[in-house]
């Protein structure tokens, strides 16, 4: 790879890194949440979240399940970096996000985070190929370099043979396929995907989260965020939301827990950075296989899938 | 700030590594062009009716100033074919208000003048009246007058003779009459054949020719010429002259002009009216740039009217590609990058409503000017001006909805559809 890469871009990576799952039973962290709250101003405010914590780690393929009501939104605009917490700590790949300016946000966006909404959202008047693309546009890829990377994804994503079709002649399914490929071209820390089965048959959804649990199989940190219980059951691990909190987790044993426990839990995870220090030397060395040398500072941004 | 709390984000991830600085990437020419024309690509009906405002106003403004810049360039062309370097001395008033008279010795001596190349020169013969037949009632005179002119006068005054011929030695000392070309028009006289003849004073005098239009010299067309002696002959003129025409070396015209009346008439010079005829009609030509501020107030409120469309259509396409704005936010657009796309977005439509509009004015200009025969003349004022104001009213009427593009949400805008 000779792609001259500027800044915020991860690049691709190097197809040959098949080491990235087992870099030791504690893999980077991507997502932290502390004690987060979100209170929305109005006559009374509204807290939709109250006090939520979890930890993501690179690899996870996670849930989040609750009714409409129970802050689930809320959360994917504060795990998006689309909005701020009104308390409490949320890191993406090691951002302190209240601590980011909207410049700063955006490219950790353009960078860090694909998106795959319920809607899709898709430019009509664009190609197949082009509305992939254009997923990298802010992430400071040269047009070529933005084409080769959407071919490759959509051919990850089944799609090679629709490239110069307009999302209009595709079905539901494949759009929502486009829209993932969109969100996986820049190979982002995180996927984050709100109701992505929500406008279509049970089928094809299942279809989607059958793409997801491949993707994730090959290295990708995915979060769906549903209020269908059953689609959250497809998820390695389900976090249940209600009124603003976390009424279940079913990693409850695992790291998390300790650091909702209390504040020694902020050292566990501590702790967990450098287990992270350790697995980011190997990120980086990956990453530099992959023709980019700036991943190496976080270990955390290594490319979603390989 | 920002920059520290990235680096503290490194130092916990890794611990004493480079620190890891967000900034958002720079979009390229290419890609701002692309970006700038998604609203004209999906809404192309739209887009071009919001163009036709701009297109209109910017086509008002050029046509105007190309028409009266062509139009001005046709008649200066014309002057200068016929030289800028004629001056004429006409008789004045004295002190008491009645007409002064010129010396005849005055062309002789304006003859002297150094840098002066012709002198002639016509007297009106005040007391003689030209008609068709002396059957036509004398109150009738069709404001015509009858002068003695000189035989170099046609030269010197710019025009030629269009039928017939001019005055010569011998005709002049005869009845023999030239009519000026408004002359012979109000006479009834259109072509000139052997024995046509004219009642003058109380003589009938042979038409010799007739003379084409004097641009310069309009009071040539409304005149009656016979020779000076025929006019000493037979209407009893005195011999004075009332015009001296008189050509200069160019470069000398106005040190010539400013010594003109002192030489005519040495001992009264405030009763000599002296004047340059080409330089008068440029302040006419010029002059008739002024009609066109009324036009071009129109095509400023034109341009006006296209901007308040432009702007109209750009708050519109906002507020109906929330989703879009949300996305783009979500995929890592700063602000800025919304801003700056929704604003070139209005400069471009604004600058192709320009575009067309120029192309649109010069060429009725120039279809317009042919039809005349003038020169087709559009002013870089015309069109680089029409060009500058598309890309500001672009400018300024994408600028309140770029800035509200930019301050939406992104959350409002993707989850409030």
């Amino acid at each position: 790879m000779t792609a001259p890469v500027t800044r915020p871009y991860p690049g691709p990576a190097s197809p040959a890194a098949g080491d990235r799952l087992d870099v030791g039973s504690n893999p980077p962290v991507v997502l932290e949440l502390e004690d987060v709250t979100k209170t929305y101003p109005g006559e009374p405010p509204v807290e939709a979240l109250r006090g939520v914590s979890f930890t993501v780690h690179r690899g996870e393929l996670v849930g989040i399940v609750g009714p409409s009501g129970s802050g689930k939104t809320t959360l994917l605009h504060l795990i998006g970096t689309l909005d701020r917490p009104s308390g409490g700590i949320v890191r993406v790949t090691g951002f302190d996000i209240s601590q980011l300016s909207d410049r700063e946000l955006s490219a950790l966006r353009a960078g860090r985070i694909g998106f795959v909404f319920q809607q899709f959202f898709l430019a009509e008047h664009q190609s197949v190929l082009d509305n992939v693309a254009d997923g990298l546009l802010y992430a400071g890829a040269s047009f070529s370099e933005r084409r080769r990377a959407a071919a490759h994804a959509l051919a990850r994503v089944g799609l090679s043979d629709k490239l110069a079709v307009l999302p209009t002649k595709l079905s539901g399914g494949q759009r929502q396929r486009v829209a993932v490929a969109r969100a996986l071209v820049g190979r982002p820390a995180l996927l984050l995907a709100d109701e992505p089965t929500g406008n279509l048959d049970s089928s094809t959804g299942q279809s989607v989260l059958d793409l997801f649990a491949e993707l994730n199989n090959e290295g990708a940190t995915i979060i769906v965020i549903t209020h269908d219980h059953g689609v959250a059951r497809r998820m390695g691990r389900v976090i249940e939301l209600l009124d603003g909190l976390v009424l279940a987790d079913s990693n409850g044993g695992a790291d998390d827990h300790r650091g909702d426990g209390d504040d020694n839990g902020g050292a566990d995870d501590n702790g967990g950075a450098d287990d992270k220090g350790g697995a980011d030397d190997k990120g980086g060395a990956d990453d530099k296989g992959g023709a980019d040398d700036k991943g190496g500072a976080d270990g955390s941004e290594a490319p979603a899938w390989p | 700030m920002a920059v520290g709390g990235a680096a503290r984000a490194g130092e916990g991830g890794g611990g004493g590594q480079r620190p890891v600085v967000l900034v958002p990437a720079r979009l390229g020419t290419r890609d701002l062009a692309r970006l700038a024309s998604v609203g004209l690509r999906t809404r192309k009906l739209r887009a071009g009716l919001s163009a036709l405002g701009i297109a209109i106003g910017v086509a008002a403004i050029v046509a105007v100033l190309g028409l009266s810049s062509s139009s001005s360039a046709g008649l200066i062309s014309e002057i200068n074919k016929l030289g800028t370097n004629l001056l004429t001395v006409t008789n004045g008033q004295t002190l008491f208000g009645q007409t002064a008279e010129l010396s005849v010795d005055a062309p002789g001596m304006i003859g002297r003048i150094g840098p002066v190349t012709d002198v002639q020169y016509d007297g009106t013969v005040s007391n003689a009246e030209a008609f068709r037949t002396p059957l036509i009632p004398s109150i009738d005179t069709n404001a015509l007058s009858v002068e003695a002119a000189s035989l170099g006068l046609l030269s010197a005054v710019g025009t030629t003779v269009a039928q017939g011929s001019w005055l010569n030695a011998a005709t002049a000392q005869e009845p023999v009459a030239v009519l000026g070309a408004a002359a012979a028009q109000r006479l009834g006289i259109d072509r000139i054949f052997e024995g046509e003849r004219i009642w003058v004073g109380d003589e009938w005098f042979y038409v010799a020719g007739i003379l084409n239009q004097a641009v310069l010299t309009p009071e040539i067309d409304s005149s009656v010429f016979v020779g000076f002696p025929a006019a000493e002959t037979y209407l009893g003129f005195d011999g004075h002259p009332s015009e001296i025409y008189l050509r200069a070396v160019t470069s000398q015209v106005n040190a010539v002009d400013s010594v003109l009346a002192a030489t005519a008439d040495p001992e009264a010079p405030n009763q000599v009216d002296v004047s340059q005829p080409s330089a008068a009609l440029t302040a006419e030509a010029d002059a008739q740039g002024a009609f066109n501020d009324l036009f071009l107030g129109l095509g400023a409120v034109a341009l006006l009217v296209g901007a308040v469309g432009v702007a109209n259509i750009m708050v519109i396409s906002v507020l109906e590609r929330r989703s879009e704005i949300g996305l783009r936010r979500a995929l890592g657009a700063t602000k800025g990058h919304i801003r700056l796309q929704f604003l070139s977005e209005a400069v471009l439509l604004s600058v192709i409503g320009g575009v067309v509009g120029i192309a649109f004015g010069a060429l009725s200009t120039a279809v317009y000017a042919s039809t005349k025969g003038w020169a087709i003349v559009v002013p870089p004022l015309a069109w680089g001006g029409g060009f500058g104001a598309a890309v500001l009213i672009g400018a300024v009427a994408g600028l309140f909805p770029a800035l509200r593009a930019a301050r939406m949400s992104p959350t409002q805008a993707l989850w409030s559809i």
